[in-house]
């Protein structure tokens, strides 16, 4: 029940944004891959979905009981949610095709 | 083992080591596991990795006070839980307890897109709250390689599973790390070559269709440890590891006797019977009673309030209760006071090792005084006679050490009395039994006698063994011109004796009255002589008597005489 409640939530909380992406990325503080997956998600959004993406940047090592509850393995870690099907993708984002491919930017 | 152990600490810096709790496990590598680094356990679908792990787990919760970290990369928690909960394992209270975390860790291919570096920080930083939030000391990774599955760039996995490794041993945990075993390699992705303190590798073989899981310690750095294989068992209390190989004959010997339940037995003993923790062989072709000595060798025991255990390969319990009562006897009293179990095996429903685990179990479990295997010859079916050999030196080593006596039945498929049985133990045993069939006049008889007794003295002569309604006896065989007399020739003897006897004593009783009607005759005589002595006395006297009586009467007719005559003169004279 609580977890639908926290779900049901998120969703008011991104219709509040009233974005159509909604991303969430998973970093372990400042090292290389989270500070580069960082960068380049932050320029692919730009330079795509100026305006349409609502992106949350999560540091695992400050809230390490997530880890477990999101099923995290690979970091970093990019969760597209909205819009659907939720994807992952695993990697420093350096990978522009398949990143674009996974945010179902491109074919 | 135990005690030698025990010594080796004042070494220096010897390696520590953590219990595993898992029964033979901590024996065989001499202590447990390495404390605070990884352990690899590896073998083939099936083998019993997840459980080892588990129970390693589990028992590390429960009889260390060690609180655990299960990170299944297989089963999810809940199917984790099922699994074990035949084993009485509670995981969902363990977790309640805050001494178990168990955690899923869900990976699918389809799912993820690698779009570039990537490190496994995610799996650290979980593995590390779950330890840290309940103080872990053990950690289980069931199975790591499935992240080969999950993720593409092997590069990074490799490095990232060294330096996962490496992190666990940084922690101080002691860790359980189960691989599949691969082609060739003991594990699909070599994960040996990162887990390399202690590497165990499981196996279930299946030789002439029955299986057996066995356990061997491939390495153990820093470590003395056993180096074959050794059976193990999974049942309804776990895993339980059997280094049932005895390095050494130096077990305790006692000299006590205990009886065999059959006085006439006792008697061919030196009287007293066998001595307790000795081992003893029956052995005869079929049907000559060799269960029937058994048994009463069970029931011996139970009398003398000693528990008991009977393991029967060919017949059920209930089979040999019935068969046991028609001879005079009920076990099933001694079962009902919990002195005395059966356990009815069919050999080919285990492998011989196992067979010797359920033994080792069962003894561990009842601590009885006297077992007894009946019969031993069965377990060929499921085994080379060498491998049989080899079973039955181990447990004959295991019950030598426990102080237990061991009753063996083996059924000799000849009647040439061989100098060895089929499963060649008779060299083993302390005391050999035969009984054998002995057949003459057209019938046939049993007969016993003793091969060897060691220590003590016993009787060289073959009895007779019978089977009655009020149960065994032994009997002296007769010794006739015509060889060993049994059966009916030796009833024959026996009647034939109590003839000659009772004909002598109607012999002998006819001549003592000869003898008396003999004396009688001549004290008859006696006393007709003696008649005659009085009579020619009595008649002698009598003539002495009337010769004094008339000389009496002649005196006294003289003096009257006399005295008249002297009176008629006087008177003359006064006239």
């Amino acid at each position: 029940m609580q977890k639908s409640e926290e779900h049901a939530g998120r969703k008011e909380h991104s219709q509040q944004h009233g974005k159509e992406y909604v991303l969430r990325l998973y970093i372990t503080g400042a090292t290389p891959n989270s500070i580069r997956a960082l960068t380049n998600i932050k320029e692919l959004c730009e330079a795509h979905l100026q305006g349409r993406y609502y992106l949350e940047i999560i540091d695992v090592y400050q809230q390490a009981d997530i880890a477990e509850k999101e099923q995290l393995i690979a970091l970093p870690l990019l969760i597209k949610k909205t819009p659907l099907p939720e994807k992952r993708l695993i990697g420093d984002l350096s990978d522009t095709e398949k990143v674009l491919k996974g945010l179902g930017l491109k074919l | 083992m135990p005690q030698k152990l025990k010594n080796n600490p004042r070494k220096l810096n010897t390696l520590k080591k953590t219990q595993s709790g898992i029964k033979g496990l901590d024996e065989i590598t001499g202590g447990g596991l390495p404390k605070g680094r990884p352990t690899l356990v590896c073998g083939a679908a099936g083998c019993g990795k997840t459980l080892m792990a588990i129970e390693f787990i589990v028992k590390g919760i429960l009889e260390f006070g060690e609180p655990g970290v299960f990170m299944a990369f297989e089963e999810k928690a809940g199917e984790l839980e099922t699994n074990v909960s035949s084993l009485g394992f509670n995981l969902a209270k363990l977790q309640k307890d805050g001494l178990l975390r168990v955690d899923h860790v869900h990976i699918d291919k389809s799912e993820i897109e690698e779009t570039g570096e990537y490190d496994l920080d995610g799996l650290f930083i979980r593995l590390g709250y779950a330890i840290d939030s309940i103080g872990a000391k053990r950690v289980v990774l069931d199975t790591i390689e499935n992240l080969f599955s999950g993720l593409n760039n092997q590069a990074i996995l490799r490095a990232e599973l060294r330096r996962l490794f490496g992190w666990l041993k940084d922690k101080g945990v002691t860790a359980i790390i189960t691989g599949e075993k691969g082609d060739g390699t003991l594990t699909r992705q070599g994960l040996e070559e990162y887990v390399s303190d202690c590497v165990i590798l499981l196996d279930h073989r299946v030789t002439n269709q029955i299986s057996t899981r066995l356990l061997r310690i491939v390495k153990y750095r820093g470590s003395l440890h056993g180096t074959n294989e050794y059976p193990f068992l999974i049942d309804e209390e776990g895993i339980s590891v059997l280094p049932i190989t005895s390095l050494m004959l130096n077990s305790e010997v006692s000299s006590q006797r205990i009886s065999s339940g059959i006085p006439a037995l006792d008697n061919m003993l030196g009287g007293q019977g066998f001595f307790r923790g000795s081992s003893i062989l029956i052995s005869g072709t079929a049907g000559t009673g060799k269960t029937s000595l058994a048994a009463y060798f069970a029931n011996e025991s139970c009398n003398r309030k000693e528990r008991c255990i009977y393991f029967a390969f060919e017949e059920s319990p209930q089979q040999i209760m019935r068969n046991m009562r028609s001879i005079g006897m009920d076990l099933q009293a001694h079962i009902d006071k919990g002195l005395l179990e059966m356990h009815s095996a069919r050999p080919t429903l285990n492998g011989l090792e196992m067979h010797l685990v359920a033994i080792h179990k069962h003894v561990k479990r009842f601590k009885p005084r006297a077992v007894i295997l009946d019969p031993i010859t069965n377990l060929i079916t499921v085994g080379s006679i060498s491998e049989v050999k080899a079973m039955l030196i181990r447990l004959i080593d295991f019950l030598q050490t426990e102080q237990i006596t061991v009753l063996f039945t083996a059924l000799s498929l000849n009647t040439i009395v061989t100098e060895q049985t089929d499963e060649g133990v008779s060299s083993l045993v302390d005391a050999w039994l035969l009984v054998r069939d002995i057949e003459s006049n057209g019938e046939r008889n049993r007969g016993m006698y003793i091969m060897k007794s060691r220590g003590m003295k016993h009787s060289n002569q073959v009895r007779e063994f019978v089977i009655t309604d009020e149960g065994l006896d032994l009997v002296d065989v007769y010794l006739g011109t015509d060889g060993v007399l049994t059966g009916s020739a030796r009833e024959a003897q026996q009647l034939l004796e109590t003839t000659t006897k009772v004909l002598r004593t109607h012999a002998i009783s006819r001549k003592d009255l000869e003898i008396q009607r003999k004396r009688k005759v001549l004290e008859a005589k006696i006393a007709s002589l003696q008649e005659e002595f009085e009579s020619v006395q009595d008649e002698l006297s009598k003539s002495y008597v009337e010769e004094d009586l008339r000389k009496e009467i002649m005196e006294k007719n003289r003096e009257e005489l006399i005295q008249n005559r002297q009176t008629k003169n006087t008177g003359n004279v006064k006239k």
